[in-house]
């Protein structure tokens, strides 16, 4: 581990983006930033604009609509940068598996590091996820 | 000629300019977040994360520059701002280190360098070719206007009561023999005065609407990112450092030598800066109109009253 991946690992920037969840996810970003979990500690911070972030935390169950902006944004991300998805929609487009509206999972859209699946997932799962995408980026492997 | 040269740029490049300044504000920036988490009764990030958060963003982080900007613009603002903000809290420790150093007038040059940083952000952000950039720099622009009066007004009171100097040096010295401007009522005002004021110049939370995270996603900075991102979160905390002292200087009677001296100094500097953090933090964000009548109407009256006071003697 060199202090590249020492600095990147314990920085990671995060931008929420909500490609059609039903807001259940979305709740469980925010309570992991709660006194409870407290995602800071890691250095862990939600950021507005995608240039400031490090890591993207995908909800949601990528519809057609959303999948151009998805990429978009995927490509606006400064590099090196890492994407997790959450939740059973982002992972396999859950109970929307059939539906005609979700033509692909989110991994065939962008490269993903991380999946944490569960509708919604807990925020323990959240930060297992979190452990192993510093554990990855410290190994120097992962999209970005 | 030449040592003459070298002192300069060292005073302006390692201590306590540049080198200085920035580790000491990126410090003050974890005190900042370190409060703020334990009002909020979280754990907070370790001491060194401003640290890797700058490194990360100064030499790891891709930059990009957004299609049809002029690049000269966008590219120069941050430099420019860094470059007033180090400049500021050089003139300012110097002169508390060595208070016969300086020049007549430093005080009035200190009140336009702290006005380059905002007007750096704003011409970036309106370089950036984005909406909610340019939304964010019209509120930047708006407060900055609202501001500065009061600000000015504030800043009159302790050269008034300091016989009329307008030098940072004299300005300690007077109050090191006649006592603190904040003993009198006119100076108490003025520095609650300047204490409202300084928060929005810093951009913390009652004024914070430039860069209001939830609604226009960090307004003036949208586009920035890598190096130049970088730069202004530099150019914040250097600010964040230089500003307590600047209050110091005024109201205190600036960063004492002796022993003793030294644990008051430290105490005044880290009691401004935690009401600072703790009036951010319990104070939910105001719209700009509210910010610029708030800052013409009450705020600007108090500014007047506290002049009319000091020339009144009280």
């Amino acid at each position: 581990m060199g202090l590249k991946e020492a600095v990147l690992s314990r920085s990671i920037n995060v931008f929420h983006l909500s490609s059609g969840s039903c807001n259940n996810c979305d709740i469980e970003i925010l309570d992991c930033l709660t006194p409870r979990f407290d995602l800071e500690r890691f250095g862990v911070t939600l950021v507005g604009s995608i240039k400031h972030a490090d890591a993207m935390f995908c909800t949601g169950s990528a519809n057609r609509l959303a999948v151009p902006i998805i990429k978009r944004l995927y490509e606006q991300m400064p590099k090196p940068g890492f994407v997790i998805v959450w939740g059973a929609c982002g992972c396999s487009r859950g109970l929307f598996k059939d539906s005609y509206n979700t033509a692909a999972p989110l991994d065939e859209i962008i490269p993903v590091d991380a999946y944490i699946p569960g509708c919604p997932p807990k925020p323990e799962a959240v930060i297992a996820a979190l452990g192993k995408l510093v554990a990855m980026i410290r190994a120097k492997k992962g999209s970005g | 000629m030449i040592p003459k040269m070298l002192e300069y740029l060292f005073l302006l490049i390692v201590f306590p300019g540049f080198v200085f300044s920035g580790v000491m504000g990126l410090m003050v920036g974890w005190v900042d977040r370190k409060v703020t988490a334990r009002l909020q009764w979280r754990v907070g990030p370790p001491w060194y994360q401003n640290f890797l958060d700058f490194m990360k963003l100064a030499f790891y982080k891709e930059t990009l520059i957004p299609g049809g900007v002029s690049r000269a613009v966008f590219l120069g603002t941050p430099a420019l701002g860094l470059a007033a903000a180090t400049l500021v809290s050089t003139l300012l420790l110097v002169a508390n280190g060595s208070p016969q150093r300086g020049f007549e007038g430093d005080v009035i040059v200190v009140a336009y360098l702290l006005l380059i940083p905002p007007i750096a952000l704003m011409l970036g952000a309106f370089a950036s070719a984005n909406s909610l950039a340019s939304l964010g720099a019209s509120r930047e622009m708006k407060l900055m206007l609202s501001y500065e009066l009061p600000f000015v007004l504030a800043l009159v009171v302790p050269i008034m009561k300091t016989g009329y100097s307008i030098r940072l040096g004299e300005i300690i010295a007077n109050q090191f023999s006649a006592g603190s401007v904040i003993a009198s009522p006119s100076g108490a005002i003025s520095f609650l005065v300047m204490l409202l004021c300084v928060q929005a110049k810093l951009g913390f939370v009652p004024f914070d609407m430039p860069e209001a995270e939830t609604e226009i996603m960090a307004g003036t900075c949208i586009e920035y990112s890598g190096k130049p991102l970088a730069m202004f979160k530099l150019t914040k905390a250097i600010l964040l450092f230089a500003i307590p002292v600047l209050m110091i200087t005024l109201y205190f009677g600036g960063i004492k030598h002796d022993a003793i001296g030294i644990v008051k100094s430290v105490s005044e500097y880290a009691g401004i800066l935690v009401l600072m953090i703790v009036i951010k933090n319990t104070n939910p964000r105001v719209r700009i109109d509210q910010a610029v009548k708030f800052f013409w109407g009450v705020i600007t009256a108090l500014a007047a009253v506290s002049v009319v006071t000091a020339y009144m003697g009280y």
